[in-house]
């Protein structure tokens, strides 16, 4: 029998157990068919009740100013900046998998790319309310953006660091927006197609904006996918690029470091991967989605948890190492004194960065803890907690104190306002992820439907026997031909 | 818009679908369209659709987005607003490259898919004829197109001894939905008519 898709016997199947595109479709459409559980219904609740203590937070630093914080006069940036940069790292593992990994042709990726999208879409949100709220005076917020007005007709500042945030942000949410949503038509209408009930039918017929399959149509979106992956590649480098760029341009020592971009980025993927795996390891088990979301994913993504991990560690022990060669006072300072000095007063946060970040991921060397999921979703909570402290130390370590003793800070520990602030950005994530895993695919249902007859164990199977057949036919002809 | 009727069949196996598809083109029927639950690669080069330009409209996007932030950078750092930063030239060409990256971008992403909605007639309450609701499923659904000269019957009989599952007659409405008719709603004669 001739195949019309051959993957080598070598590489695992993607997608395990006997399955047809029917049920793929069954499998992936089920919870959205089904009314939620109880477990969803008590994490929705918990995310709500943490949503309205992150809104009562910001009502307080609306009414009273960014004084309800405890930042203070070298601190300027504090939680604040410190959960931005960390919730826009984490945005990053969705484009990243959607982007690059389509770019690179890696079949693993569709089972996860979808729920790994939504992610960043929601991280992306969480991210934008810090610098918005950090301005105080929210209400003139739209002051960021350049057009023609009666202020005196001011303009930003097109060579500020900070305005290219505003950009890199505003693009990056948009471009992820629409790469997600244009993956998601064809899904939407096969929900819409097998609906039943009025209200699904009403909503997944507007969402999937009629959506028929067609193969021009198809054509097309392949195309777009393809020109949207080729767009967000640069483009997700780009962003993390640009946040390390609002402390590389300044002169404050333990900022002003070229290393900047790609230490940032290779933490970026290295957080954002932590958090998929927390994610998709709670999902595909209460969504019942093992035999889509394999151990074989989790292995391939704890082999990026701990590339990237390593780059981040090489990235550690360069800046100490160039602060000591440049002989440079201020930044030996920065590094040697509030770093590395265990007795300072946020020393214990720089062993911290480092124990969760640099030596906890190694363990990913060994296969076995790879594929063990206990140990990978606990690795992924380190892992993040240790990324929440790298930008803590970048930032606060850097400014509280500075070159005069007089104005240095006493010890910074944030208000409740501020750790409200950083929950409620938690409460507004779940509550978007959990809205999303009821009302949408979690997984492409089209993409994985595009790679079953090349990954799917059954097919596999068969693979594998048509190939020793041919090898048999070969070898017989082979011996007549002689 | 015209009504016409269409052939329907239903294919359960691309590795089906693929051999029909040239005996269909090459038995002379006109293949209106194939609906798939997943892109088939290959299937448009069977089809003998040509290759969609999508993507020359989105260089045409992208490269709009970087005229338009150097343009408009350009023109409030040396004409509307020049700054003296410390003495450096006003256009400052390598500081404004992150700014006109991200716009090539945005302009390239949002007109692509504008442009890739209008061209496959989609948006939000649009509503179309579905000639099978398992086409987003598990069915390759091949449509024909049937003129005034078409026997049907035989179609169909055709189209089940290439391996259709399931094959069936419909009518439906065709054309699209902004400002482009069918040569048989005429809109112009009537519109001479009502004029005479």
């Amino acid at each position: 029998m001739a195949l019309l898709k051959y993957e080598s016997q070598v590489r695992p199947p993607l997608v395990a157990g006997d399955k047809s595109y029917h049920q793929i479709t069954e499998d992936i459409v089920r919870p959205i068919e089904t009314s939620p559980s109880k477990l969803w219904w008590t994490g929705f609740l918990i995310s709500l009740a943490l949503l309205g203590f992150g809104i009562f937070s910001i009502t307080r630093e609306v009414i009273y100013g960014t004084g309800q914080w405890n930042l203070n006069k070298t601190i300027g940036w504090g939680w604040d900046i410190t959960n931005f940069v960390w919730w826009i790292g984490i945005g990053h593992a969705g484009t990243l998998i959607s982007a690059i990994l389509l770019l690179f042709r890696q079949g693993w990726r569709t089972g996860v790319n979808r729920a790994a999208e939504a992610m960043t879409i929601f991280a992306v949100i969480c991210a934008g309310q810090f610098p918005i709220w950090h301005m105080g005076r929210v209400w003139l917020a739209f002051f960021v953006l350049p057009y023609p007005n009666t202020r005196g007709v001011l303009w930003p500042n097109f060579n500020s660091a900070l305005l290219w945030d505003v950009f890199a942000i505003s693009t990056y949410f948009t471009v992820s927006l629409l790469f997600w949503y244009c993956g998601l038509l064809p899904d939407l209408a096969t929900i819409r197609d097998r609906a039943k009930l009025k209200w699904r039918k009403l909503f997944y017929g507007v969402a999937s904006f009629g959506w028929s399959g067609s193969t021009k149509h198809w054509q097309r979106h392949e195309a777009l996918s393809l020109v949207l992956a080729g767009l967000s590649t640069p483009l997700v480098l780009s962003v993390h690029t640009i946040v390390s760029f609002d402390f590389a341009t300044s002169v404050v020592p333990g900022w002003h470091t070229t290393i900047f971009p790609p230490y940032f980025v290779a933490g970026a993927v290295f957080s954002g991967f932590a958090m998929v795996q927390s994610l998709l390891i709670v999902t595909r088990k209460v969504l019942k989605l093992e035999e889509y979301i394999t151990l074989e994913h989790i292995d391939v993504m704890n082999k990026i948890i701990v590339l990237t991990g390593s780059i981040v560690g090489c990235a550690y022990l360069t800046e100490l190492f160039v602060s000591w060669y440049s002989q440079n006072k201020f930044e030996g300072w920065a590094f040697m004194q509030n770093r590395l000095n265990a007795f300072s007063p946020l020393g214990w946060s720089y062993y911290i960065m480092m124990g969760c970040n640099v030596i906890s991921p190694q363990i990913f060397w060994f296969r076995k803890l790879r594929r063990n999921i206990t140990v990978t979703f606990f690795m992924s909570v380190i892992v993040n907690i240790g990324m929440w402290f790298e930008r803590f130390v970048i930032i606060v370590t850097s400014v509280y104190r500075d070159y005069l003793p007089s104005s240095w800070s006493t010890y910074y520990s944030p208000s409740i306002y501020e750790v409200g602030f950083y929950l409620g950005t938690f409460g507004l994530f779940f509550t978007c992820y959990f809205l999303f895993s009821k009302f949408f695919p979690v997984i492409a249902i089209a993409e994985i439907k595009h790679i079953l007859k090349k990954s799917g164990e059954n097919y596999k199977e068969k693979m594998g026997e048509a190939e020793k057949e041919t090898a048999e036919e070969f070898a017989h002809e082979f011996e007549h031909a002689h | 818009m015209s009504i016409k009727k269409f052939v329907v069949a239903c294919f359960d196996d691309e590795q089906v679908l693929f051999p029909a598809v040239k005996k269909v083109r090459a038995a002379g029927y006109k293949i209106y369209d194939i609906y798939t639950p997943m892109p088939i690669h290959g299937l448009d080069k069977a089809m003998g659709l040509r290759d969609t330009s999508l993507h020359t409209a989105g260089f045409i996007y992208g490269i709009t987005g970087t005229a338009t932030a150097l343009g408009g950078i350009g023109y409030v750092f040396t004409y509307d607003w020049p700054i003296n930063f410390g003495g450096k030239p006003h256009f400052a060409l390598p500081a404004w490259i992150p700014i006109t990256f991200e716009l090539t971008v945005l302009f390239a992403s949002v007109g692509m898919v504008l442009t890739f909605c209008y061209l496959c007639q989609m948006a939000p309450f649009v509503k179309k004829h579905h000639f099978h609701m398992r086409a987003t499923d598990d069915l390759f659904v091949m449509v024909i197109e049937c003129t005034s000269k078409t026997n049907e019957a035989e179609v169909v009989r055709f189209l089940e001894s290439i391996g259709s599952k399931e094959t069936s007659v419909q009518e439906a409405e065709t054309g699209w939905w902004l400002g482009r008719y069918d040569k048989e709603s005429k809109p112009f004669e009537h519109k001479e008519s009502a004029l005479a």
